[in-house]
């Protein structure tokens, strides 16, 4: 075929369907946003049961990761991220499901090479980058505190 | 010498196939084709590998008693899938007791199979061989992509593995199944190897993108070399361009000069009801080939409906090692040509 390697990647990508944008952040901005609000209503509900707000603010992240993994784990969670996107993604659900799939996957696999080893395949680059940029940020701000007096 | 249509010394025909599949076929069009299926997609075993394995051991067992034959009739085994060190077959196939050649062609397998098999049982060494692959959705998913139950939103043109496996029986004779009046033989009168071409498509979201090419080469090369213009074949099938693929494909052959738009299906687009059943660009894998061909195709042809078929089954020979590391997708796509005995339709 007279076709340059170029040409071709141009027209494929040109002539591929393409990702509905709007419609799958219209649906991300709804369901994250419910993830938020509930997540809220769950901040309210322990602070009325009368727990610390120091403890709360631990409780609640908890009470997401809990039902995220139980999602997960009963062959839900990933019907709704089909549709959610980032909506599942960016809350903390997206990297508690990022950590329960591979460990579900790879148990066959043993529970040292199999779940040890493979359960921080997806979820390891956002603990590395997470720690390094926090590390950073923790450096960048000792020294404007140290110039700022 | 020749690089071209190989043609075997002595006729070679399709005896006997069998398809076994999981739930999301069997939501399908062409349920009513396949031989065996479990819904669960498990088959009685605990790990996805191991349900792919024992979908080859059903697909080539189900062959093999439609027949009417024991396995030491058999000459030799090709046999492939998408699992690293071809596992599915290596373990699926272990009861049998035929000399056996493991295949790695991406999803073109069962027609890598198809060819290898027609060459030996045509050449004379063998008086019949058999050739088996198979996908599983969930085997492949995490060893391609991401774990299975991981959130992520896939995109408009990715493709979904088929979850099955297709057996084929090659020998030299037209047996007909027991019992079986109304069907007719079906030869396979020629072949041709295809070649690996690299477009440079790196997104192995766009697997049609990548393959397409690879399969337009092979139909060119044949049309061109055959004389045939592609309105005087039955059916033209392609493997698992889906809906990407095969847009390009039919764009690709205009521009060749071989328009191929009035006879051309795809075993992706065959397989799934796309929009219904959510398969984005539609099936993909060893298995969709396989399957489509072994129980829908081969039907066709046998009760005369098709009374003849090329079949290029396609490949895209992505390694998630390689693309990681940049590189791309190159594809290929292997052609049997299937004539159908059956002539009072």
């Amino acid at each position: 075929m007279n076709l340059s390697k170029q040409t071709y990647k141009k027209y494929a990508e040109a002539t591929a369907e393409k990702t509905p944008c709007l419609k799958n952040c219209i649906k991300a901005f709804l369901i994250g946003g419910f993830i938020c609000t509930l997540a809220q209503g769950f901040f309210n509900l322990y602070k009325y049961l009368g727990i610390e707000e120091e403890t709360v603010k631990s409780l609640v992240p908890v009470t997401l990761i809990f039902i995220a993994v139980l999602l997960t784990g009963l062959d839900i969670f990933d019907d709704i991220a089909k549709h959610a996107g980032a909506g599942t993604l960016v809350p903390i659900t997206g990297f508690a499901n990022a950590v329960a799939s591979p460990a579900i996957d790879t148990k066959a696999e043993g529970f040292i090479l199999g779940v040890g080893a493979k359960i921080f395949t997806i979820a390891g680059s956002v603990i590395l980058y997470g720690i390094l940029s926090g590390a950073i940020y923790g450096v960048i701000y000792y020294i404007v505190k140290l110039i700022m007096g | 010498m020749q690089r071209g249509i190989l043609y075997p010394s002595r006729k070679v025909f399709v005896q006997s196939s069998a398809s076994v599949v999981g739930g999301h076929e069997m939501k399908g069009p062409l349920a009513s084709c396949f031989d065996i299926h479990d819904d669960k997609d498990e088959f009685g075993a605990d790990t996805w590998e191991k349900s792919e394995s024992e979908m080859q051991r059903l697909a080539l067992n189900c062959a093999i008693s439609k027949l009417g034959i024991k396995d030491t009739d058999i000459g030799a085994l090709f046999a492939g899938d998408l699992l690293n060190q071809c596992a599915g077959s290596n373990f699926g196939l272990l009861e049998f007791d035929i000399p056996y050649l493991g295949l790695y062609g991406a999803c073109s397998t069962a027609a890598e199979g198809l060819v290898i098999a027609t060459l030996v049982s045509g050449s004379g060494y063998m008086d019949r061989c058999a050739c088996v692959s198979s996908s599983h959705n969930c085997a492949a998913e995490r060893q391609f992509r991401y774990p299975i139950e991981y959130g992520g939103q896939r995109t408009p043109t990715s493709q979904w593995t088929v979850t099955g496996s297709g057996a084929f029986i090659i020998g030299k004779d037209d047996i007909i199944c027991e019992g079986d009046n109304q069907s007719g033989a079906v030869e396979i009168s020629d072949v041709m190897i295809g070649r690996t071409l690299d477009y440079g498509i790196t997104d192995a979201n766009n697997m049609g993108a990548a393959m397409a090419p690879a399969a337009a080469d092979t139909l060119r090369r044949y049309f061109y070399e055959s004389g045939r213009e592609p309105e005087s074949f039955g059916l033209i099938v392609t493997g698992d361009l889906g809906f990407e693929g095969s847009k390009i494909l039919r764009e690709l052959m205009k521009t060749e000069g071989y328009p191929i738009y009035a006879n051309h299906v795809d075993c992706g687009l065959l397989i799934y009801n796309r929009e219904e059943q959510d398969k984005h660009a539609g099936g993909s894998g060893c298995g969709c080939s396989a399957v489509t061909v072994a129980s829908y195709i081969i039907d066709l042809l046998r009760c005369g409906k098709v009374q003849d078929a090329l079949f290029v089954g396609t490949g895209a020979l992505m390694s998630p090692t390689s693309t990681n590391q940049g590189g791309s997708i190159p594809g290929i796509g292997h052609l049997v040509h299937f004539i159908s005995h059956k002539r009072d339709v």
